[in-house]
């Protein structure tokens, strides 16, 4: 039967022990095997039963195959968007106001906490920091780079280079920034390339970096910087791109140059592109939680509000308290959805 | 010919800018191939007067693991493609039928809908992530009858794959729906004319001209679920029977134990796949975004 083996367990087994390379290499074959059997498994099984569904419901005619065709291509995604994002957003409200093991009613007790508590001030103060500050130097920065390399030659290898980081993990960046900074432990002797660069420059001992609060957290923050800026400058490139050269001949006619040209042509023609990818980097931002927990694990003064949910909810169990934190960050991007919707309305009221 | 920005200087910022984005993963590449005694002494710059390179970190850091790890990365590296490659069919299946759905079926309400899937969009997973915990591992019962089976989290894919696709819905049908919509209307109704069923012109005529789109978004979601962190570690546990490279690495990044050498390399293995997509299919992947961003 399909379906039972769509839910993707698996009888694997984790080798203990130490085995010869060839041995460990023949088990490990064997896994992934039995994985990919159930992963194509599931695949294939998704499709048939689609596949039926579509052969059944193709035939019906008359008054119900409309109502039956929404039904079919409406359903499975309604169904998912209900159970897995508006049921629980309300469930998470509903938790927030109730105590950590949700027997009992609690009132805003969990938002007082979240309130009158020195660390969790800090907890807000840096994620309100990141919010703001990663989306304006990134689109910035990107800005600058889009302007300055919109006549280079050989264009495509700059942008590649710059925007490459996008495709691997804030894991994998952290990690890549983990060396760069030298998050130093004692059984090293050698140092990072920050370190290093400040050694050459002349400052004979530099810092911890990693100690050294609050440059810590704008250091985690580069790194969230250097992933989303060659998205900006790809975007925004391709906008400069598309505004007409007659308008920027134009105005060049009428003595417009330089910065003057940028702030009352580019700028403009660009706007609606600009607030997207402002937007964008700022929705991207709020994956701060991977850097941070993988860089200081939230330590030494740098943590942010989803790392503090999730270890308020998932290590040590406080529903109530993690549930209210994560109502928090939602209020943090709720102008954004609201400005999202309202946006919306127009372009669809212009149609 | 009109020269906007560019002089000899704004050429140099861009090099020297494209130079610093591009050094940290050189290095980090460097030192993954460096034993590890090099590694502990010197900075991976030395390279150049020093070049000790193999492939030896990596052979231990998938095989033999290291950190007191027996069977190394590789039963990871599976799982993140078996995680990976199921939570993109989902979404792009189920969120292209309900776009074409949502903007050629006449239906009451069908406005409210996207407007509600468009607001979706932005919440933040952290507002979903407790009930939906709590609802894979016990399930969803009224009374004595069982809804919802529990799938138990940790030992299958399959409350991270659901994961995934329950939150991609919003964007993928959003970002799909921007291209259905904008099929030619007189297409569509000479199909309806002929007495084609919706399935028909869903499958004949919606599918193969956004393809363009389908693999536009496949690509994203592919790369957005081969590097999440988060829902992996809330749904698949910290085991390598399910758990991604990802989860993986942000474990051996919290233990220090002086092996810079294997992290450098695991850290590089992690990235191989993804850098092989972004640069393969780069073009369609640029395209997607800008179409969701940029009014031509």
């Amino acid at each position: 039967m399909v379906v039972t083996d769509a839910w993707g367990g698996h009888g694997g087994v984790v080798h203990g022990g130490v085995g010869l390379p060839a041995v460990e290499l023949a088990g490990s074959w064997n896994d992934a095997m039995i994985k990919f059997g159930n992963t194509a498994g599931a695949i294939a099984g998704f499709l048939a039963v689609l596949l039926l569904v579509f052969f059944a419901a193709g035939r019906a005619t008359g008054r119900f195959a409309r109502p039956l065709a929404v039904l079919i291509f409406l359903g499975p995604a309604l169904l998912l968007v209900l159970v897995g994002l508006v049921v629980p957003l309300v469930r998470t409200i509903v938790l927030s106001f109730h105590n950590d093991d949700s027997t009992r009613f609690v009132g805003a007790a969990n938002y007082n906490w979240a309130f009158g508590n020195d660390s969790i001030h800090q907890v807000l103060l840096t994620t309100l920091l990141w919010l703001l500050i990663v989306p304006v130097a990134a689109t910035g920065l990107g800005l600058a780079l889009a302007l300055l390399v919109d006549r280079m030659r050989g264009q495509a290898i700059y942008k590649s280079l710059i925007f490459m980081p996008m495709a691997i993990s804030l894991v994998g960046a952290s990690i890549i920034w983990k060396f760069v900074y030298d998050w130093r432990d004692t059984s090293q002797s050698q140092i990072g390339l920050l370190s290093q660069l400040a050694i050459w420059l002349g400052w004979r001992h530099p810092p911890n970096w990693i100690l050294s609060q609050p440059l810590n957290t704008f250091l985690l923050m580069v790194v969230m910087v250097w992933v989303q800026t060659g998205f900006a400058m790809v975007v925004l490139s391709a906008a400069i791109k598309a505004i007409p050269d007659e308008i920027t001949e134009a105005a060049r006619l009428d003595g417009a140059k330089g910065l003057r040209l940028f702030w009352y042509v580019t700028v403009p023609m660009i706007r609606t592109t600009l607030v997207v990818v402002l937007t964008t980097v700022l929705l991207i931002t709020l994956k701060a939680f991977d850097i941070v927990r993988t860089m200081t694990g939230g330590n030494f003064g740098t943590q942010v509000l989803a790392n503090e949910m999730y270890s308020q909810s998932f290590t040590q169990f406080n529903v109530g308290r993690g549930s209210a934190l994560a109502v928090l960050l939602f209020m943090a991007v709720l102008p954004l959805v609201a400005y999202n919707i309202v946006q919306l309305r127009k372009e669809r009221a212009t149609r | 010919m009109r020269r906007s920005f560019s002089s000899p200087l704004a050429s140099l910022f861009v090099v020297v800018m494209t130079a610093l984005w591009t050094i940290p993963t050189l290095g980090l590449l460097a030192t993954s191939l460096r034993p590890k005694q090099d590694v502990a002494d010197t900075g991976w710059w030395t390279v150049f007067t020093n070049p000790h390179l193999g492939l030896s970190n990596y052979h231990a850091v998938l095989f033999e693991g290291g950190f007191g790890v027996s069977g190394g990365m590789m039963p990871y590296l599976v799982n993140s493609l078996a995680i990976s490659i199921p939570a993109t069919v989902f979404p792009l299946v189920l969120a292209s039928m309900a776009a074409y759905a949502l903007a050629w079926v006449r239906f009451r309400g069908s406005d409210t809908l996207f407007f509600v899937i468009f607001a979706l969009q932005v919440v933040p997973l952290q507002m979903a992530l407790i009930p939906l915990l709590q609802l894979f591992s016990h399930g969803f019962h009224l009374g004595a009858v069982t809804v919802i089976p529990p799938l138990g989290t940790g030992n299958s894919y399959a409350p991270v794959w659901l994961a995934h696709t329950m939150f991609a819905m919003p964007l993928a049908t959003f970002l799909l729906h921007n291209f259905v919509s904008q099929l030619p209307q007189d297409l569509m109704e000479a199909a309806v004319v002929d007495g084609a069923s919706h399935f028909r012109i869903f499958r004949s005529i919606v599918l193969p001209l956004c393809a363009p789109a389908l693999a536009s978004f496949a690509i994203f979601q592919f790369l957005w679920v081969w590097n999440d962190l988060l829902l992996a570690l809330t749904f698949a546990g910290g085991t390598p029977d399910v758990a991604p490279m990802t989860v993986r690495l942000a474990q051996l990044s919290g233990s220090f134990g002086g092996h810079w050498e294997l992290l450098t390399a695991g850290a590089f293995l992690t990235m191989i796949v993804p850098l092989i997509v972004f640069f393969a299919l780069q073009r369609y992947f640029v395209r997607g975004l800008l179409a969701g961003s940029v009014k031509g």
